[in-house]
């Protein structure tokens, strides 16, 4: 008898064809879904950005780079680079916010380690609540907190930094006060989850050995939350990139990110090619971020 | 007769696991694969179980061809080496699952299910879940589940493997009971050497995907055919010799034998317990040798000599000491020419 | 309890102030008599009720759970079923490879382009099909396309502690495949496909980007409304609604919290 055909597969006699057949059967809406609504899009997107804005904001099928040499600043009145200093400020700012977090994640993710074991989900409990709350009140709530008329903006007005009686906002300090915000949880999360875990016994050898602190921290504990602080970064530095909603509300017109760039081809400007562009040039700039966190996540262990 | 394999043949890419391996069991027989990791045992159980498909070869069951019989059509079950209870289930569920699989229902799967659970004594706690049982307890739950569907064979794969040494005495003395009362085939796959003298009928040793010596546990310990068998089934002396007029001519004389070799050249085995003590020159294979090592096991005295380098296992109470000279016998019906 | 260096606690302590006194402010806010202005003029609960009289709030607060809802149905279902697809199936390393990137793409794309692709797909479908105007329709689809992915890595996770070892045993059971899967594999799942619709409804339910890129004007969700409104002025209207949104968020934290307390004991 020759089994050429046939195997066994988790206990069940079957051919290798027809196990194919029934993991595509079951696999494929989900696949097709993505496919079709993302996968497939996002192709078309890199086609669409070398389309050209009709009259009437629809799409002429005439090819060229334009958009994207409309992206490096070259048009008919010379060379400028606010679409440039758009995407710089968009790392820019990611990089600050991430930076900041992962600063004040640290002590906090101590601190709750530090905490009683019983105690600690009290403390877990006050970082969760803000994650699961909606980005929007999130950030708009800080529009609440630099209003004129409370503490904050009035103690900046005392100071001589903005006029009587306005408000902290719009402003490159309130998006980053509302992206750190924002993020924090995003970082602490996953760090946490490290530090819980912490072996403390090479902290108290590399005090044995007289190390100072700052000593103690990089060689005794910075290695063991590598992970954890990947994926915080990950989870932060990428989605921060792009982000919308905060420097729309916070920011006002002068202090564009790339997500409010993207925002405005498709809604305002109606100029989808140009849109496709720059939402492509977001997609570099991810693709370049993860492929940086994926090198240094292998000489740091598995994440 | 029971379960039968003929020319078995199976490879997993460049790798040969089994090599024409014949295998046949008698009705009521505890048949027992022995041999170390990576020898095919499991694999041939596999093969027997339908989990897995051997390249050529056929497997039988009373008679009936059942190598393409897909491995929930075989009436054949196993107990795993992790034992796969289902996690979701109370014992008693689990127990059912192979009644309930065939549709049955009612009082015929209850009474089936609470016979078997008693026959491994876990009835009272039909109810639990598996993870609120001792390593011990699930390998008899997965014994009743495989036990109840009254199989004609029941296939058992290093069961004991993860229980503690003293667990493993007293559960492989139970299993041998059990198997004898019920009156079914078993065939248990082990590395554990003992454990296969214990409990077996007739024992197969393995070795790279294929069988060196299949025969009662018996013969096997004092007749091994080769080295490799020799060395499996307990320790063994290797003596090597040249045929002789009466015997064997080695290095420490010649030795007489009950069964004389069939090779010109070659070497004998003798087991630590066949080498005797004696107070005086004995009246065959005599050899007077002096102890460079005697350590104290409890039950006996394990005595390295010289010449030779032989070990010998000894009553405490002889009293043998390092640097005795005293006298020993090599007893003939011991000596087992081995063969390649 | 190890001896920190007082900035330790002090940083910790300040960053979750540093996190809670936006909140606070519109929890207190939304308490406050004055309709504009931001002195204070009292305790009052007018704006919460001013809410349930608000047919806007009302239809937004509809079209989120309905969304969030259908929208889950269909991801659990074509999620849980991708899971058991990909990985219990012999597919060959570059076509996994393939699938899985396919399988990741929604959670590595960053939100604006993911929306700016589903802009795109609808145009195009919008050329053939006028059943793809901005509205409930799309947005379920936007929103099914990203919750697929979280549900098939969460049951998969899960799938992959169920070893196939049961499987087999099953199998050695008499067993047949519909058995295994009715009786075996998704009892055994039912864990990991709450959990991911559990999960799906939540990040359905705190969507903005893709919903403001595929909503129409009869299907605004909460979060929608509550950034067209502030865009125009904050209002105690949205600090009452969004006090309540914070206090459901609280109280749905401190179940899931308890529930997961008592299945890590079990």
């Amino acid at each position: 008898m020759s089994s050429q055909h046939h195997l066994v597969w988790n206990g069940e006699l079957t051919t290798r064809l027809r196990l194919i057949r029934r993991g595509m059967y079951l696999a494929a809406p989900g696949m097709l879904w993505i496919l079709l609504f993302l996968a497939l899009p996002s192709l078309l997107l890199i086609v669409i950005s070398m389309t050209t804005r009709g009259d009437y904001g629809q799409i002429e099928w005439v090819f060229s780079l334009d958009n994207f040499t409309r992206l490096l600043g070259f048009s008919s009145y010379g060379w400028s680079a606010d679409y440039l200093w758009i995407l710089f400020r968009s790392v820019w700012v990611a990089f600050w916010t991430t930076l900041v977090c992962v600063l004040l994640a640290y002590p906090l993710c101590f601190h709750i380690a530090n905490r009683a074991p019983e105690k600690r989900y009290f403390w877990l409990t006050l970082i969760i609540i803000p994650f699961w709350t909606n980005l929007v009140i999130r950030a708009y709530a800080w529009l609440l907190v630099l209003a004129p008329q409370l503490p904050f903006a009035k103690f900046a007005a005392v100071l001589g930094i903005i006029p009587d009686g306005s408000p902290l906002y719009p402003s490159a300090l309130a998006v980053y006060l509302g992206m750190v915000a924002t993020f924090l949880p995003f970082v602490a999360m996953p760090l946490y989850a490290n530090v819980e875990k912490l072996d403390w016994a090479l902290v108290e050898a590399a005090k044995d050995l007289y190390a100072g602190r700052a000593r103690i921290f990089w060689h005794a504990i910075w290695p063991q939350t590598v992970p954890g602080l990947s994926v915080g970064i990950t989870l932060t530095f990428i989605p921060a990139m792009g982000m919308f909603v905060v420097p729309d509300l916070l920011g006002g017109a002068k202090y564009m990110l790339v997500g409010n760039l993207i925002q405005q081809q498709f809604g305002t400007s109606r100029d989808w090619p140009f849109g496709a562009a720059v939402s492509l040039a977001l997609m570099v700039l991810t693709l370049v971020g993860l492929h940086v966190q994926r090198k240094h996540s292998g000489e740091g262990g598995v994440p | 007769m029971s379960l039968e394999a003929y020319a078995i043949y199976k490879n997993y890419g460049e790798v040969e696991a089994l090599h024409n391996v014949d295998l046949v069991t008698e009705r009521g027989e505890f048949f027992t694969l022995l041999g170390p990791s990576g020898c095919g045992k499991t694999t041939l159980l596999r093969i027997i179980a339908g989990l897995e498909l051997p390249d050529s070869g056929t497997v039988m069951l009373t008679g009936d061809n059942v190598t393409t019989l897909p491995a929930n059509e075989r009436n054949v079950n196993t107990v795993f080496q992790s034992y796969a209870l289902f996690p979701h289930l109370t014992l008693f569920e689990n127990v059912a699952f192979g009644l309930r699989s065939r549709r049955m229902t009612g009082a015929v799967v209850t009474d089936k299910v609470m016979a078997a659970l008693a026959m491994v004594h876990m009835e009272d706690k039909k109810d639990r879940l598996p993870s609120q049982l001792s390593g011990g307890q699930k390998q008899r739950v997965a014994l009743a589940r495989a036990l109840v569907n009254e199989p004609e064979v029941l296939l058992l794969d290093e069961p004991m493997s993860a229980l503690d040494a003293k667990l493993r005495h007293a559960v492989q003395a139970e299993l041998r009971q059990l198997q004898q009362k019920l009156g079914k085939t078993f065939i248990l796959v082990t590395h554990d050497q003992e454990e296969a003298l214990t409990v077996s009928d007739r024992i197969a040793v393995m070795r790279q995907g294929r069988v060196v010596q299949c025969a009662p546990a018996r013969e096997l310990y004092e007749r091994p055919v080769n080295r490799y068998v020799a060395d499996f089934l307990g320790k063994a002396n290797i003596i090597a010799g040249r045929r002789a007029e009466g015997g064997v001519e080695t290095e420490l004389g010649l030795l007489r034998l009950d069964t004389p070799p069939a090779w010109e050249q070659g070497e004998l085995a003798i087991r630590p317990e066949n080498i005797v003590f004696h107070p005086e020159r004995p009246a065959v294979n005599g050899l007077r040798a002096r102890v460079t090592e005697a350590f104290y096991r409890g039950d006996r005295m394990e005595v390295w000599l010289e010449p030779g380098n032989l070990r010998m296992s000894a009553a405490p109470r002889r009293g043998i000491a390092k640097g005795d000279e005293i006298w020993i016998e090599l007893l003939p019906g011991a000596l087992v020419p081995l063969h390649e | 309890m190890r001896r920190f260096h007082w900035i330790v606690p002090f940083t910790a302590v300040g960053s979750l102030v540093f996190l809670y006194v936006p909140l606070l402010a519109v929890a207190v806010f939304s308490v406050n008599a004055s309709r504009f202005g931001l002195t204070w003029q009292g305790f009052t609960l007018k704006w919460y009720q001013r809410l349930f009289a608000n047919e806007q709030i009302l239809e937004a607060a509809w079209n989120t759970l309905f969304l969030a809802g259908v929208s889950t149905v269909i991801a659990t279902v074509l999620g849980t079923v991708l899971a058991i697809g990909l990985k219990r199936y012999p597919w060959s390393r570059r076509v996994y490879t393939l699938l899985d990137i396919n399988l990741h793409l929604p959670v590595v794309t960053p939100e604006i382009v993911f929306a700016a692709a589903l802009a795109v797909a609808f145009g195009l479908l919008r050329m053939v099909f006028s059943v793809f105007e901005p509205g409930m329709l799309n947005m379920i689809i936007g929103h099914v396309t990203f919750q697929v992915s979280f549900v098939a890595l969460v049951v998969g996770a899960r799938l992959a502690s169920i070893s196939t070892d049961i499987e087999e045993a099953a199998r050695d059971l008499y067993a047949d495949n519909a058995y295994i899967m009715r009786h075996v594999m998704l009892p055994l799942l039912k864990p990991g496909i709450v959990g991911g619709a559990m999960l799906a409804f939540t990040l359905s339910l705190d969507d903005f980007v893709i919903s403001f890129f595929t909503a129409g004007p009869t299907s605004v969700t909460l979060p929608l409304y509550i950034y067209a409104t502030v865009r125009r002025g904050v209002t105690p209207d949205i600090h009452a609604l969004s006090t309540l949104a914070l206090c459901v968020t609280v109280i749905l934290v401190m179940i899931s919290e308890r529930v997961t307390r008592k299945t890590n004991k079990e």
